[in-house]
């Protein structure tokens, strides 16, 4: 009975592509506005995520996120060092300075010192010039759409390399000697690498230097031990780079609006979705309910009738999520290529899987409340004209 | 002869409010192989309901069928969707098809129900329509067909499983005489079959010659059974 009902589902083409659709929708709609606020709340670890040489980060004990820096005095570092387990500390240095482009033009930036002997910390993903360039006086490595602000693309132009153009920031000169590709921080800023000597010339801190202490554990040693070996031993807080990663994002989550707003919205596009499926899934039903009458009295079992409007909610749900999925991976593809701010969204599986729940049960939903009309319904009704 | 379907002392009540209501009054009605069985009445007679119950599609609340020597009362509600497939064809007055089904797979849906897969029982269907000359209308949807070619789509899909019964309620109804006409000297084919039974409810004095038997009721009850051919068509006038 599986192609009658099929047929019985696409012969009215109209109602057959508004349910299709009705679950699309719903499906872009919340995968783009859940992907998009899990890609915000990646951006506001993104400098932790993108230091992939560190095992730990160790900092001022007070410190819940990581645009939250309060300055170490540089023995931390020895007194890091000497912890049993540490392979490696060095200083990472990170604060927000105003640089000046020749043309006037002023931008605030990130900027982050990575250690002058091993340059750890320094951008993962270079796609101009070298890392070990930076060791130049007065070197610093741009992120690509840092840059794009800082000098905007000529229309109709091909943009010129970005290695040579010079900044001022606390009345230095930096030079860039290459660009890299960033996560996207979360207020946008560009991202600006430096050693970590230049950093305290470009953006001076007050009085104690050092924001972070990146440790990479030796080889077979936890991690999670580490940090709290280094934690009695020193008085200072160590993470594990994941986890300080979830600690700053769950301070926007808890700190802000953004969850409740996105939340709304990915809310509204599951009711929506399974108010539109459910209707008009319930209204096909429904005309069809002399037709699953006539197949009730010539011997079709309810069991069969069941199977049948499942299979129906499952075409609609299979073929809608589909396209739902598409037009979100769609929407990423273009809008990453084609417009910087939108950078760093992406499908995330988890929301996927996520709306693929959402929509098994919008049409399980939606095809039993359908179904029980039909169920119920006494084949005799086709003896009534 | 003996009779394929035997109703004996059929009584069938429904709910009404707190109370029922008695639709049937111990219907005594026989319906023999080979013949066509005409039910007639007045509206709200109780034409429906009998054939309902002598199709397997409504119980007795009290009394027996016996279809082929088998008590439908002792079936349960799956035995009996079961006999309903196996054994019973179905005309209904507003034809039911299935509106995005071509003819052919329309008449081959008793045959996908029995578990045939819809492109071979399409093809047997085929066959059928040919036999009742719709051949040349088999790929078509029922909005592309008139009432006659509709209704004789439908009596394809009654015969097509090769039914013991066939159950028809007003099938000449919504048809002009000579579709009418048509569509019963298809029935009449039909109840020749070997083994096989044809019942139809009508109200339609057209169509009272083509009957063997015509059973005529009134409040529930039947009050004759005439199987004179003559004492039928003065009837019909």
């Amino acid at each position: 009975m599986g192609a009658i009902a099929w047929a019985m589902l696409t012969g009215d083409r109209a109602k057959y592509l508004g349910l299709v659709f009705g679950v699309a929708f719903a499906v872009m709609l919340m995968t783009q506005q859940a992907s998009i606020f899990v890609g915000l709340m990646l951006r506001t670890a993104a400098q932790v995520i993108d230091v992939t040489d560190a095992d730990l980060w160790v900092m001022d004990p007070r410190i819940i996120y990581v645009e939250e820096t309060e300055p170490l005095p540089e023995s931390a570092l020895w007194r890091v060092r000497s912890v049993p387990g540490v392979d490696w500390a060095s200083p990472f240095f990170k604060a927000l300075a105003v640089a000046r482009a020749p043309d006037g033009r002023l931008q605030q930036v990130f900027v982050l010192g990575v250690d002058d002997a091993t340059l750890a910390g320094a951008p993962p993903r270079m796609l101009e010039g070298s890392v070990e360039d930076l060791r130049r006086p007065g070197a610093v490595v741009i992120d690509r759409v840092g840059a794009l602000f800082i000098w905007p693309a000529e229309k109709g132009a091909a943009r010129p390399s970005d290695i040579g153009r010079t900044l001022e920031m606390a009345d230095r000169r930096a030079t860039i000697v290459g660009t890299a590709e960033a996560s996207a921080p979360f207020t946008t800023f560009p991202v600006v690498y430096t050693r970590y000597s230049e950093a305290l010339r470009f953006a001076p801190p007050p009085r104690k230097p050092l924001s972070y202490i990146l440790v990479r554990a030796k080889p077979g040693e936890d991690h999670a031990a580490l940090a709290a070996r280094i934690e009695a031993e020193t008085g200072l807080k160590a993470l594990p780079w994941r986890r300080f990663a979830w600690e700053t994002i769950r301070y926007y989550l808890q700190r802000t609006g953004i969850p409740i707003n996105f939340g709304i919205t990915v809310v509204l596009g599951f009711v929506v979705g399974a108010a539109v499926v459910g209707q008009t899934f319930t209204i096909f039903v429904l005309e069809n309910l002399r037709q699953f009458g006539a197949l009730k009295a010539m011997g079709v079992a309810n069991g069969t009738i069941l199977r049948m409007v499942l299979l129906q909610g499952a075409a609609v749900g299979v073929l809608g999520f589909a396209i739902g999925i598409g037009m979100a991976a769609a929407f990423f593809e273009i809008t990453s290529r084609t417009n910087v701010d939108l950078r760093g969204f992406f499908l995330v599986w988890q929301v996927v899987a996520g709306a693929a729940v959402a929509v098994a049960l919008i049409i399980v939903a939606s095809a039993l409340i359908a179904i029980r009309r039909a169920l119920v319904l006494d084949p005799a009704v086709v003896f009534r004209s | 002869m003996t009779a394929l379907v035997e109703a004996r002392a059929v009584v069938k009540d429904f709910a009404a409010g707190d109370g029922t209501i008695r639709v049937l009054h111990g219907i005594d009605l026989d319906v023999r192989a080979g013949e066509i069985t005409l039910v007639v009445g007045p509206s709200g007679c109780g034409k429906t309901t009998l054939i309902s119950i002598l199709a397997g599609i409504l119980s007795a609340t009290a009394g027996e069928v016996r279809v082929g020597g088998r008590a439908l009362g002792a079936l349960s509600p799956r035995a009996l969707a079961a006999f309903r497939r196996e054994t019973v064809g179905f005309i209904f007055q507003q034809y039911n098809l299935l509106p995005s089904l071509t003819a052919a797979e329309n008449a081959a849906v008793p045959l996908v129900a029995r578990g045939m897969r819809l492109g071979a029982a399409a093809r047997r269907a085929r066959a059928v329509l040919e036999r009742l000359g719709m051949g040349q209308h088999a790929d078509k949807q029922p909005r592309q067909l008139s009432g006659g070619q509709m209704q004789r789509v439908a009596i394809a899909r009654a015969l097509v499983h090769d039914p013991a019964i066939v159950v028809c309620d007003e099938p000449t109804a919504a048809l002009d005489a000579a579709s009418g006409h048509t569509v019963m000297e298809l029935l009449r084919d039909a109840a020749r079959g070997p083994g096989r039974a044809v019942v139809v409810v009508t109200h339609d004095p057209r169509i009272y010659g083509f009957a063997d038997r015509l059973a005529e009721m009134e409040d529930g009850r039947v009050t004759r059974v005439l199987d004179d051919p003559d004492a039928i068509r003065t009837l019909a006038h």
